[in-house]
């Protein structure tokens, strides 16, 4: 039942990429050319998004567990750090040079040609880069001296 | 600025956008878990296990999604303007970014707004800031 949900959820959250405009990376290109002949469509997708959002996350605040059992689990509360404000200028460079972010690259890989593949592909190398990065750093942090 | 009042999609826009919140919704009540795209991509990558079946579900019906779509609807058409070269290198910085800043356009943008976490309003500026900067350059100085 719990993978049911998750599949289900994902085929909600992809269908909703692809009917908002998202999986088309000339439109999100439209939206982030503020200074040429702007597309303000994608701040609506972000509207609904946040205002459906808005009350789930309230509802899990009054609740410890989820419906299907288990824990709610949330990142925990960490500071603004330099990580996260520079990995996010980094991820939006990428987003601003060819239009994809993660959910509407995955969601156009199949038969939407080679072109979103080869995103995703660098994509994955990108994260692995990041991971390998993150044992070395565990290890070097765990070295006495 | 001027608005391309021929290319803008409101209503479309908005029900996506609906659903988007919707499948957040059922992800994080139903399972417990944030639908945050890069975060249950990059779970994948790590060598624990145990956290894997979910991930796999969700990113299954994320994949399936424009089958799914088109059983009912025609696909909209989608055009790619980037290079090959371009996407390699958009998806190197999207891959080290997402990972680093803990999350993207979902994680930060759709769940975190929602939950009113400042990291996220602050991520969530940042990589706006960051897409017009990129697309500015490249479109009206390059």
């Amino acid at each position: 039942m719990r993978m049911f949900s998750a599949l289900l959820a994902g085929l909600v959250f992809g269908i909703g990429l692809i009917l908002s405009g998202m999986t088309d990376p000339a439109k999100v290109l439209g939206f982030l050319d503020l200074a040429g002949r702007w597309d303000p469509s994608l701040a609506f997708v972000m509207g609904g998004a946040v205002l459906v959002g808005l009350v789930a996350f309230r509802v899990a605040r009054g609740r410890s567990a989820a419906l299907l059992g288990g824990p709610i689990q949330l990142p925990g509360a960490r500071g603004i750090d330099r990580r996260l404000v520079l990995g996010s200028l980094t991820f939006g460079v990428g987003w601003g040079l060819a239009g994809y972010c993660p959910g509407p690259a995955l969601a156009s890989l199949l038969g939407g040609g080679y072109k979103p593949l080869l995103f995703v592909l660098a994509m994955l190398a990108g994260m692995g880069v990041y991971e390998v990065q993150a044992i070395l750093a565990a290890r070097r942090a765990q070295r006495p001296g | 600025m001027t608005i391309a009042w021929d290319q803008f999609t409101p209503w479309s826009a908005l029900a996506g956008g609906l659903l988007i919140g919707l499948a957040t919704a059922m992800l994080l009540l139903l399972n417990g878990r944030l639908a945050g795209i890069s975060g249950i991509l990059g779970g994948l990558l790590r060598p624990e296990r145990g956290d894997r079946a979910w991930r796999l579900a969700f990113l299954l019906g994320l994949l399936g999604a424009p089958l799914a779509a088109g059983l009912f609807v025609p696909l909209p058409a989608v055009q790619v303007e980037a290079g090959d070269a371009m996407l390699v290198a958009a998806g190197l910085l999207v891959g080290v970014g997402t990972r680093y800043g803990s999350g993207c356009t979902s994680g930060h943008g759709v769940c975190g707004i929602s939950r009113l976490s400042p990291r996220s309003m602050v991520a969530t500026g940042a990589f706006m800031l960051a897409g017009f900067a990129t697309v500015f350059l490249i479109r009206h100085l390059l």
